[in-house]
């Protein structure tokens, strides 16, 4: 690898056989990326492929010395020991949740520990002067004394840049800048880079976007299961959209799912009419008259953008955990029931696993045998007083099963992979015996080796003829794991596919838009 | 060094504390050339400091649970000054007066958990107005006078076991209740690490624990002996003995109970817990409660010592209740503690107070070290968070034998923890 400088086009950076490694498992292994001065370019690749890793190696979130292989930037090794570090060489990250403070101004915001200081005093004259001209930069026409709570997401990623262009920026990241960016604020921000990138400016983007990166990525590297799969230049090898999917999937849908013979049984849960209002806002409901039904044995999917509605359906019928209730009805065996409270719902065999598992899921304090038997400490109890042995014994046996990799199950949960916290919280909810089971987005922040596992158990615990109901964002996951998918679009059920009719296309057109399917 | 560890069942914080408290007594033992560890002393240690030991063993659970109770002084001067006059003007027998402060204490309790529960109100401005509020109706009540209470009523608070049985030289049930507690720990032992190799856990060779029974129970029996052996008339405390039925009661419900796993899960993450099923509204009332009914208890041992309650009875106690508790391992932001981390947590400011007024050190500097103290003590359980949960030991054997590398990703995992956890 002598290549520095033999090129046409110098390298601003190259990182070298990066791996890093978390406990359980291998986030980067032997990663290189070469990034040419002056170019745009993107990293491509799944939820959980490593990208964003990547990216804080970079950037000194993870010091020197916590991953091996060398990073090269301006032809010299560097030794990163966090991030203000990496920022006084000219790298600055933008992350995807926007590191603003919302009752600052812009401009104190784009000064925010980097004031321009006369004998220790803050000169705001200067500050004004230069953040006028910095808002210039990024196309920003808003007062700098405006609150940032008060411009929009689109504005605030612009002050974030001209954040950035303050500390005298050589490599910009910008981690999925556009995801929350509506089609005008998205295109305004593209055009953004490529003026800093007409001003000598290199960055580098993360997106899942394909269309955006086709249109202003000169290279794109893909990263895949940790490993770097492929550097492709946008021009020299005509690369479109279907050619980036080519490279970030790798591999047929179908391998990503174990196989399964689903044993479809008679209907074992329905939901009716279900309306409920926002806990905060009154008048505005998130769930809108949902009807829907889940038969035995059957795994039904949920698709839907984010804030559609999804997590606020399950939470409402489980035990009215979210929102205000206004009507409806819960069906079970054709009998209705009364779900007032969590406890309620568990008792009459319903199961929850959030999509935020380390905020709503678990105690992270905890270890792992106390988390496996907090939902039901009821059945390894005795006039209340609960039995370690039994305890350590359940833990011990749903260890075994789902395979769970960790020392021993008096292991904390704080210390395990993603992968591995999730089948601690299924194991929670499987150790509830529930006949009915939500699982909301169950693969998220997990690698691909753990998914497999993962969806492995859903299915078999449709098999055994429980209910299972999955909401997730990923469409293939959907596709690859569901009977059934039911589509929702604010609030509102807009429709249901079977299995064979049900394609991303199709899907994505009723998550889309309000149109009712009789 | 591994040994050490496995002697204290890996808990290292547990045994920094136990082993900050054996050479605090041993400093003091030394310099006060022998009148720490005499039986008048230690019998006035218990007596002195039991009320406050109690109300840690509240304390510990509110803060367990995410909350903090800032009105314990008050309730318990407030309680102590009602049964004294229950028993003065209405001429109620003491017992009927102690059942009497018990029920007013659960229904303050019950006031407070109301609030924080029920309403939501941060425990923090609901104790802190009831610090107000409990601390003017002792004065109201009591017309800010002080109020004896009868001789039977100090029983609670400085009294001794009846002696009985043969003359030996020793008290009897002083004796008996020592020989109980060493049976009882011996027992205890065996039958865990049974339990534990029938379910194919590990256990720690058997030197170890017969090591570590030696050492327990040699300490109890040195107790035992310094209790049994005071001047005549004397035994080990009844406030000591209330006391240790309520370690026995707290920890077992803390620790091995349903409900106790409750608070820890809703200090740990309430709305996992409400996620999983928990009640949390039930708990933190019920955690609330408690606190107050200990108030109570507290406030009437102390009256029972005093031989009277007064206007200021009580005073800065909710502190010494929250140093001991700190001190004891818990953390701020709840999900942390446990019930005899803070007795022990407790037994070191106490034997900190004890042995430098023992020393002829004034009040001044008492509460400078006593600060001092605290803020080390959580420091350096925020340090070993920090450094990955190193031990104590392995701290001072850092700089000898191989270096210890910590891994990135457990300290990034760490902070995660601690900036909940701390």
């Amino acid at each position: 690898m002598t290549s520095l400088n033999t090129h046409s086009d110098p390298l601003i950076l190259e990182m070298r056989s990066i791996t890093k490694e978390f406990p359980g498992v291998k986030a980067l292994a032997d990663v290189s990326l070469r990034v040419k001065a002056g170019e745009i370019h993107a990293i491509c690749g799944e939820n959980g492929a490593g990208k964003s890793t990547l990216m804080k190696v970079l950037s000194g979130v993870y010091p020197y010395g916590t991953y091996t292989g060398d990073i090269v930037y301006q032809n010299e090794v560097q030794e990163f020991k966090d991030i203000r570090a990496s920022e006084h060489a000219g790298i600055v990250i933008i992350h995807q949740e926007l590191a603003l403070i919302p009752e600052l101004s812009i401009m104190e915001n784009i000064f925010l520990g980097n004031e321009p200081t006369k004998r220790g005093v803050i000169n705001w004259a200067e500050a004004r002067t230069r953040s006028t001209e910095l808002l210039a930069r990024v196309g920003l026409r808003e007062d700098p004394d405006t609150p940032i709570k008060e411009i929009g997401v689109g504005k605030q990623q612009l002050v974030e840049i001209a954040k950035a262009l303050n500390k005298s920026v050589k490599l910009l990241i910008l981690d999925e800048p556009t995801a929350a960016l509506n089609e005008s604020d998205s295109q305004h921000l593209l055009d953004l880079m490529l003026g800093l990138k007409g001003r000598g400016i290199t960055s580098i983007i993360i997106s899942h976007k394909l269309n955006e990166i086709e249109q202003i990525a000169d290279e794109i590297t893909i990263i895949r299961d940790g490993k770097s799969i492929e550097t492709l230049n946008v021009k020299a090898d005509g690369v479109d959209e279907d050619r980036i999917i080519k490279g970030m999937v790798g591999r047929t849908l179908e391998s990503r799912f174990p196989d399964h013979e689903p044993k479809i049984g008679e209907v074992l849960f329905e939901v009716k009419n279900w309306n409920v209002g926002h806990p905060q806002i009154q008048d505005r409901l998130v769930c809108k008259n949902s009807n829907f039904f889940v038969r035995r044995g059957e795994i039904v999917g949920f698709a839907g953008l984010m804030g559609a509605g999804r997590t606020e359906l399950a939470r409402s019928v489980f035990g009215r955990s979210y929102g205000r209730f206004i009507s409806g009805h819960v069906y079970k065996d054709g009998k209705e029931l009364q779900l007032r409270s969590v406890r309620q719902a568990i008792d009459a065999g319903l199961g929850y696993v959030t999509e935020d598992r380390k905020s709503l899921g678990l105690n992270l304090l905890d270890d792992i045998k106390a988390t496996t038997v907090s939902a039901n400490l009821r059945k390894i109890s005795k006039n209340f007083v609960v039995d370690a042995n039994k305890e350590y014994a359940v833990a011990e046996e749903y260890r075994k099963s789902l395979r769970t990799k960790t020392p021993s199950v008096e292991e904390g949960v704080a210390k395990l992979s993603g992968g591995n916290q999730q089948k601690v919280v299924l194991a929670k909810w499987m150790f509830t015996d529930p006949d009915v089971l939500i699982l909301d987005e169950p693969t998220r922040g997990i690698d691909v080796g753990a998914k497999y596992e993962i969806y492995g158990i859903i299915q078999k615990l449709a098999n055994e003829g429980k209910a299972v109901i999955v909401i997730s964002s990923e469409l293939p996951e959907l596709l690859g794991l569901s009977d059934r998918i039911y589509t929702i679009f604010e609030g509102a059920i807009t429709g249901v596919l079977n299995k064979d009719e049900a394609s991303q296309e199709s899907l994505m057109k009723l998550m889309t838009s309000a149109r009712k399917t009789a | 060094m591994n040994a050490l560890k496995k002697l204290f069942g890996g808990n290292t914080r547990q045994f920094g504390m136990i082993f900050a408290l054996v050479a605090l007594i041993v400093f003091f033992e030394i310099f006060t050339e022998g009148r720490t560890l005499t039986s008048g002393n230690v019998i006035n240690l218990f007596n002195g400091n039991s009320y406050i030991l109690i109300l840690a063993i509240g304390m510990v659970l509110v803060i367990i649970a995410g909350h903090i109770d800032l009105s314990v002084g008050s309730v318990a001067a407030f309680v102590g000054v009602c049964v004294s006059l229950f028993i003065r003007d209405w001429g109620l027998p003491w017992y009927i007066g102690v059942l009497m402060g018990l029920g007013l204490g659960v229904l303050i309790g019950a006031w407070q958990g109301f609030w924080v529960a029920y309403v939501g109100i941060p425990a923090f401005i609901v104790t802190l107005s009831g610090m107000l509020i409990f601390r003017g109706a002792n004065q109201f009540v009591g017309k800010s006078n002080t109020i004896p209470v009868p001789a039977d009523f100090q029983y609670i608070g400085s009294g001794y076991l009846a002696e009985f049985g043969p003359k030996t030289g020793y008290n009897n049930p002083t004796m008996l209740i020592g020989l109980l507690a060493v049976a009882f720990v011996i027992f205890s032992e065996i039958r865990s690490r049974r339990n534990a190799k029938k379910l194919g856990a590990e256990v720690p060779e058997a030197w170890v624990m017969v090591l570590k029974l030696v050492l327990v129970c040699g300490a109890i029996l040195y107790a035992t002996y310094l209790f049994a052996t005071g001047r005549p008339g004397t035994s080990f405390p009844v406030p000591g003995l209330i006391l240790a039925v309520l370690i026995i009661v707290y920890g077992f419900i803390s620790s091995k109970t349903v409900i106790g796993r409750h608070i820890y899960a809703v200090g740990g993450n309430r709305h996992a817990a409400e996620l999983s099923g928990v009640q949390s509204k039930k708990v933190n009332f019920l955690v609330m409660m408690n606190m107050s009914f200990l108030a109570g208890l507290a406030g009437m041992i102390f009256v029972g010592r005093s031989t009277a309650s007064g206007p200021f009875d009580g005073v800065g106690w909710e502190l010494d209740a929250i140093a001991a508790v700190f001190i004891g391992g818990a953390a701020v932001t709840g999900g942390v503690g446990t019930v005899i981390g803070s007795i022990i947590g407790g037994l070191v400011m106490a034997v900190l107070n004890n042995g430098l007024q023992l020393l002829g050190v004034g009040a001044d500097l008492t509460q400078i070290i006593k600060g001092l103290v605290l803020l080390i003590a959580v420091a350096f359980d925020v340090y070993n968070k920090t450094q990955g949960k190193k031990s104590i030991v392995g701290m001072l054997m850092k700089n000898f034998g191989r270096s210890s590398e910590i891994k990135a990703d457990e300290t990034t995992q760490t902070k995660e923890v601690i900036s909940r956890g701390i």
